[in-house]
């Protein structure tokens, strides 16, 4: 028998191995601020647990190195990942020093790393499984408790991003909840404003270049520029229209950020819609007419339904965009997750930087994956419904 | 409307990018108005024109290293030899898409430090993904025809590569490396964020002192180059595809 090697695999196992006996794993620091020390798997687990871990990594390593079935390689990522994610929460307690609250305990490069290389795997079974979208939810679904479940049960209490959020719990719940505002609130503004403006546009070929040029333009223009520009004239309306100043338009803050965050998200809904439309296929278009639909009827009975999964893509794309934008609001005191990226920049901390980041990535993809789903579920469901 | 007038409204906007640039101070009556208590109506702690430049050096850099990684990775997996990588290479650039360029900028800072390299770091990630997915579409999408014909006329991989799949696609990889310079030219502005020497110092140092004419120069600046070099690219798209025998959209 030949042993044969997964080519992804040789990549997979070389970064394990790297990261597991080169890199460091965790990283002391005394305070807050100071330089860190590098602590290797060894170094920063209880004797008898960093022999374990060692000991998974490389047995999934090996795993992913030669061509084994999915149903193993699956249950070695998993098992790798959550090994690793239990016990840097271990290695957070163990080498804190007893009764000291200065001591900042963070991962290290050689963490970062095995997780990188056990998350490929991951996908790339995932990717072969082949999954349906109610699947992938599923998978979304069970990671997201899982790592609910490690917080919750305080697991990774010692290790320093949390020590961050400890001291600022409620202000990173405002400072989420406005995140969200923004990223979805200046969606649902661009949707309820950007469809009846695409379907216009399908419509009236004149207006068609100008309208879609106008919102290329903004697109170059630089977010925190635009995001800096509107200040001016939200500030007017502010001083200048009654009521508005009462309804939190004011020139710095919610009200700039949101409007530049609805400017940009126009042009992929506009655009799709536009496209979308287009693509309805003229037989479904004649057929409706030959039937006697009014034009109204038309566009909800058939144009619509058909060009659904197109807008949904553009939709798509505005909802990523838009949870990675909304962190650029900090910088005009709009808040947001930002807030303590820029923070933390500011202070070189990134504990603090790593709090904002982490929530942001980690909702941009939720969305991703959800929206993924929804728009393969309305093409395949309009796919299967042709033939008939 | 005329055919000529989107050449002259192009060629009116290079003229004021670099009378902008180069001098300034012959604006400022314009931009005085926008400011407030005196302050200064143009970016006075350091040149306009060297900002520009280092501005566009940065996205250069960054865009060549992306557009000879992600095309070397699309040839890649569509060879053969590297087929196995093809899906999980389109959900990682799937997910790749999903951090925020904010983000990558400030967890590169540790690693490398303040200033022009993590902007590079963040930049070049950020460039590499539409480069990669139109380089796969192109690379996938040829016409079977054509790659069997020089298949019959007994051409080697290299050669059909070389003289066919990729003159073929090149278009697509163009369209591809245009909207990531266009990207690429709006973040970089993000960078000084983190300390890099781009236009980004001017909207931030006017974001800072609540000066509107900083923001705005430094917004139209950059809005302006994203707009040539987006007309550039698309002009030499356009001729590649020609060349191709290609039909232009």
């Amino acid at each position: 028998m030949t042993i044969r090697f997964d080519k992804l695999g040789v990549v997979i196992a070389a970064i394990a191995a790297n990261a597991a006996f080169l890199a460091p794993f965790a990283t002391f620091r005394a305070n807050r601020i100071v330089p860190g020390e590098a602590r290797s798997i060894l170094e920063s687990l209880p004797v008898t647990v960093g022999p374990l871990l060692l000991a998974i990594v490389v047995i999934a390593a090996i795993i992913a190195l030669l061509k084994t079935p999915l149903v193993l390689r699956l249950a070695a990522s998993v098992a790798a990942l959550a090994a690793l994610a239990i016990l840097i929460g271990v290695a957070g307690s163990f080498l804190t020093p007893e009764g000291n609250t200065f001591a900042r305990i963070s991962p290290a490069s050689g963490f970062w790393l095995l997780i990188f290389a056990f998350t490929l795997l991951l996908a790339d079974v995932l990717t072969r499984l082949n999954l349906s979208p109610w699947a992938r939810v599923g998978v979304l679904v069970v990671a997201a408790l899982a790592i609910g479940l490690l917080l919750v049960s305080g697991s990774w209490n010692s290790l320093s991003i949390l020590k961050e959020y400890a001291n600022r719990a409620d202000s990173f719940w405002a400072e989420g909840s406005k995140h969200v505002t923004l990223a979805l609130g200046s969606l649902a503004a661009a949707v309820v404003a950007g469809l009846p403006l695409g379907i216009l546009c399908h419509r009236v070929d004149k207006l068609r270049a100008g309208v879609l040029n106008v919102l290329n333009i903004i697109q170059t223009i630089p977010s925190i520029a635009l995001f800096g520009l509107l200040i001016a004239p939200l500030g007017w309306v502010a001083t200048h229209v009654p009521g508005a100043a009462s309804l939190g338009i004011r020139g710095i803050g919610t009200a700039p950020a949101f409007l530049a965050l609805f400017l940009y998200s126009l042009l992929p809904v506009v655009a799709n819609t536009v496209v979308g439309l287009a693509g309805v296929p003229r037989a479904a278009n004649d057929a409706a007419r030959g039937m006697g639909m009014t034009d109204r009827q038309r566009l909800f009975g058939v144009e619509f339904p058909l060009a659904f999964p197109v807008i949904l893509t553009g939709i798509r794309i505005v909802l990523v965009q838009n949870i990675g934008l909304a962190t650029i609001a900090a910088l005009i005191g709009g808040g947001g997750f930002g807030v303590f990226v820029f923070q933390g920049v500011g202070q070189t901390a990134m504990d603090l930087v790593l709090l904002g980041a982490v929530p942001t990535v980690a909702m941009a993809f939720t969305a991703a994956i959800i929206l993924d789903a929804v728009i393969e579920m309305t093409s395949t469901k309009r796919r299967e419904a042709q033939p008939a | 409307m005329k055919a000529w007038l989107p050449s002259l409204l192009r060629l009116a906007l290079v003229v004021l990018l670099v009378a902008f640039v180069t001098n300034p101070s012959w604006f400022e009556p314009l931009l005085k108005p926008l400011t407030e208590n005196n302050a200064p109506a143009i970016y006075n702690q350091g040149s306009l024109l060297t900002l520009t430049l280092l501005h566009l050096r940065i996205v250069l850099i960054a865009t060549v290293a992306a557009t000879i990684v992600a095309v070397a990775l699309a040839i890649l997996v569509t060879r053969p030899a590297g087929v196995e990588f093809l899906p999980l290479s389109r959900s990682l650039v799937n997910i790749g898409q999903t951090f925020p360029p904010v983000a990558v900028l400030a967890l590169a800072v540790p690693a490398v430090g303040f200033g022009e390299k993590p902007t590079l770091i963040a930049l070049f990630l950020y460039g590499l993904l539409p480069i990669f997915e139109n380089a796969l579409t192109g690379l996938t999408t040829l016409p079977a025809n054509v790659v069997e014909a020089a298949r019959g006329a007994g051409m080697t991989g290299w050669q059909r590569l070389i003289k066919v799949e990729l003159p073929l696609s090149a278009p697509i990889i163009l369209g591809g490396i245009r909207l990531s310079v266009v990207i690429s030219l709006a973040t970089a502005t993000i960078g000084s964020t983190v300390a890099a020497k781009t236009l980004g110092e001017v909207i931030i140092a006017g974001l800072l002192s609540n000066n509107l004419a900083f923001i705005l120069q430094g917004g139209l600046i950059v809005a302006a180059l994203a707009v040539l070099i987006y007309d550039g690219l698309s002009a030499i798209e356009r001729y590649s595809a020609r060349r191709m025998g290609q039909e232009t959209a």
